[in-house]
């Protein structure tokens, strides 16, 4: 099977949300409970345990807007959030029990019936996606839709999408509509049209892209996301170092105490 | 949650969802916050509505003080191998080999108790992967706990054998804590990655040390390595206090994490340092900088948890730092700019 990827074009979202209830209603989530965030409409906030899926309401300075939605208001930028499915993933890498792993279509997926809730992953995913239920103990995420796509399926989002914004399909030919929808949008003039992927830095880019308009920041895109792997040759040299320090201290101050 | 089949009515179910939010779906109002309100807009600077963009760690107070307990056994282990070979007392090597066998026994319950399906724990020991400190470190305590308790009830050429097994693996346990946490996306964390195992290991052996000490045992020895961590856990202090304009570091000097940062970095470092430096003949003055070296390391690795928290909670740092730990401005690549030529020199 091909590995699959996601598109999310934020210029075609108008923020109806189809995708965050097909993603509850098929994969049976839990409420994850009604918070008004009083900071925009969006009352979802993050993706977390029992949210999966995540439309991100961004609001604009007022300008005749190109994307899916009214021209004549505030320009939103609506985008739906969700699992990058990272090429290099720090959940999968820090996962202990084996439970997080890589499936035959290229998403990461969360073994239910083996995760023991460590809460590792929850602190390694650079994006903040995975977290633990505290009823259930598990970690949770998106899991791309891993048994309909087994049966040929399109995630639930991704069907359920009235606007073609979340598009499924081929990861390399989504790459290259990716390449060509900014272009496109370039020469329509939204030349803050740009493609996420974190293709540049050491996740190694994503399953999941995004195009979007502006700073990716506004949306609560990190900019220079980490797999926390980078950061082990450091910490096992200071761990190794310390206890080759703590050997020979101890050992020297046990012979000084028998000469002495 | 659990895998389910797509079928004709589940196919027809979303199809209807998706017509449904064609015809009522649009949002087309203004939104909520014109320009020039006080309340936090979606910007660069700001992120998402200043909206946290890590997830806080889940862990509760079983696992800093597993790092505690932990950490002192691991490092007990080291002194009861090394206070044998060298021939010191025989009670200084029974209490040691006893701290560790008591720490490790303890510390694969406090493990236990703070996964999300405790039964579960076995499922650690399916796999062992090397990348994961959280794989190597339950590989570790196992083979610890093992040793440690099989040094405390072999004969003793036997557990002469796994005593020294005992103290290798405690090395780990002293340490691999600050890989454990150092090597994650929690900014205050990942930045302190190359300290924290060995800032980790000194807390230990000074716990190790200082119990050993309470336990009532004087040598000069302990003394001496109580100091020298002491001494290194002065240096972490300063450390901490002289980076001062780093973002991700600022859980370990503001709020409720930095204060116990500071309570826990004094009663570890220079004051059992100034004590056992001045009094270091005196038992009672020894027994003082034990007690409060025990306290400063329990309280530095609840300060360290705390600190994580705080720190996921904050966008600031992973929106604006780049991976070398300087600020970035920078967006994201453009494809258009990289397949321009005259950019690529
Ligand atoms: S975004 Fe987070 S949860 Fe998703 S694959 Fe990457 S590291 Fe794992």
């Amino acid at each position: 099977m091909a590995i699959t990827g996601f598109l999310t074009d934020s210029t075609l979202c108008i923020g109806c949300k189809a995708c965050e209830v097909a993603c509850k209603e098929w994969n049976e989530v839990p409420s994850d409970g009604f918070v008004f965030t009083a900071l925009s409409y969006d009352n979802t906030a993050a993706l977390g345990h029992s949210t999966w899926r995540h439309v991100k309401f961004v609001e604009r300075e007022p300008h005749a807007g190109h994307g899916g939605n009214s021209p004549s208001h505030v320009t939103w930028e609506f985008s739906s959030d969700v699992c990058k499915h990272c090429e290099n993933a720090g959940c999968l890498e820090a996962c202990p029990t084996g439970s997080i792993v890589r499936t035959e279509f290229g998403g990461v997926y969360v073994q239910p019936d083996v995760c023991n809730g460590c809460g590792y992953c929850v602190v390694t995913c650079p994006f903040g996606v995975v977290d633990r239920r505290p009823d259930d103990g598990r970690a949770f995420k998106c899991t791309f839709c891993y048994d309909r796509q087994k049966f040929g399926e399109q995630p639930a989002c991704a069907k359920a999408c009235p606007t073609s914004s979340i598009l499924f399909g081929d990861l390399e030919q989504l790459q290259q509509l990716a390449d060509q929808r900014i272009a496109k949008l370039h020469g329509e003039g939204m030349t803050d049209a740009k493609l996420y992927d974190a293709r540049d830095t050491s996740v190694g880019g994503t399953h999941a892209m995004f195009v979007i308009r502006g700073d990716e920041r506004a949306y609560n895109l990190p900019p220079n996301p980490e797999v926390p792997t980078v950061h082990l040759r450091k910490a096992w040299t200071s761990a190794a170092v310390a206890a080759g320090v703590i050997a020979l201290t101890t050992l020297a101050a046990f012979a000084m105490e028998r000469r002495s | 949650m659990k895998e389910r089949i797509p079928t004709a009515a589940s196919e027809a179910q979303l199809e209807q969802l998706r017509k449904e939010a064609e015809l009522n779906g649009r949002v087309d109002r203004p939104g909520i916050r014109p320009s020039g309100s006080p309340f936090p807009q979606a910007t660069a600077e700001n992120g998402y509505y200043g909206l946290p963009l890590l997830k806080p760690p889940v862990w509760t107070w079983e696992v800093p003080l597993y790092f505690f307990v932990g950490g002192a056994g691991g490092a007990a282990a080291v002194i009861g191998f090394t206070a044998r070979i060298a021939g010191a007392s025989p009670k200084l090597v029974r209490d040691a080999r006893w701290v560790a066998a008591a720490a490790a026994n303890l510390s694969t319950p406090l493990l236990i108790a703070d996964l999300g399906r405790p039964k579960r724990f076995l499922n650690m020991l399916r796999i062992f992967k090397p990348q994961s400190p959280m794989s190597v470190g339950a590989w570790i305590v196992a083979a610890f706990g093992g040793a440690s308790t099989a040094t405390l009830i072999a004969p003793p050429v036997l557990a002469d054998i796994t005593a020294a097994g005992s103290a290798a693996l405690g090395l780990g346990m002293a340490t691999y804590t600050g890989v454990l946490i150092g090597a994650t996306a929690i900014p205050v964390w990942s930045r302190h990655a190359h300290l924290l195992p060995a800032h980790f290991g000194a807390s230990a052996l000074a716990s190790a040390a200082s119990t050993l000490e309470l336990m009532g045992n004087d040598q000069r020895a302990l003394n001496r390595l109580a100091m020298g961590a002491a001494a290194f856990e002065t240096y972490m202090g300063f450390n901490i206090e002289r980076h001062r304009e780093d973002l991700a570091s600022e859980p370990l000097r503001h709020g409720h994490s930095g204060r116990l940062i500071r309570i826990g970095g004094t009663l570890s470092g220079p004051l059992p340092l100034a004590l056992r430096l001045i009094g270091g003949r005196s038992k009672r003055v020894r027994r003082v900088a034990a007690f409060a070296s025990l306290a400063g390391s329990l309280i530095t690795r609840f300060a360290w948890v705390a600190a994580g928290k705080a720190s996921a909670k904050d966008p600031r740092v992973p929106l604006s730092l780049r991976g070398d730990g300087s600020r970035s401005g920078e967006p994201v690549r453009q494809r258009e700019e990289k397949s321009d030529p005259a950019r690529q020199q």
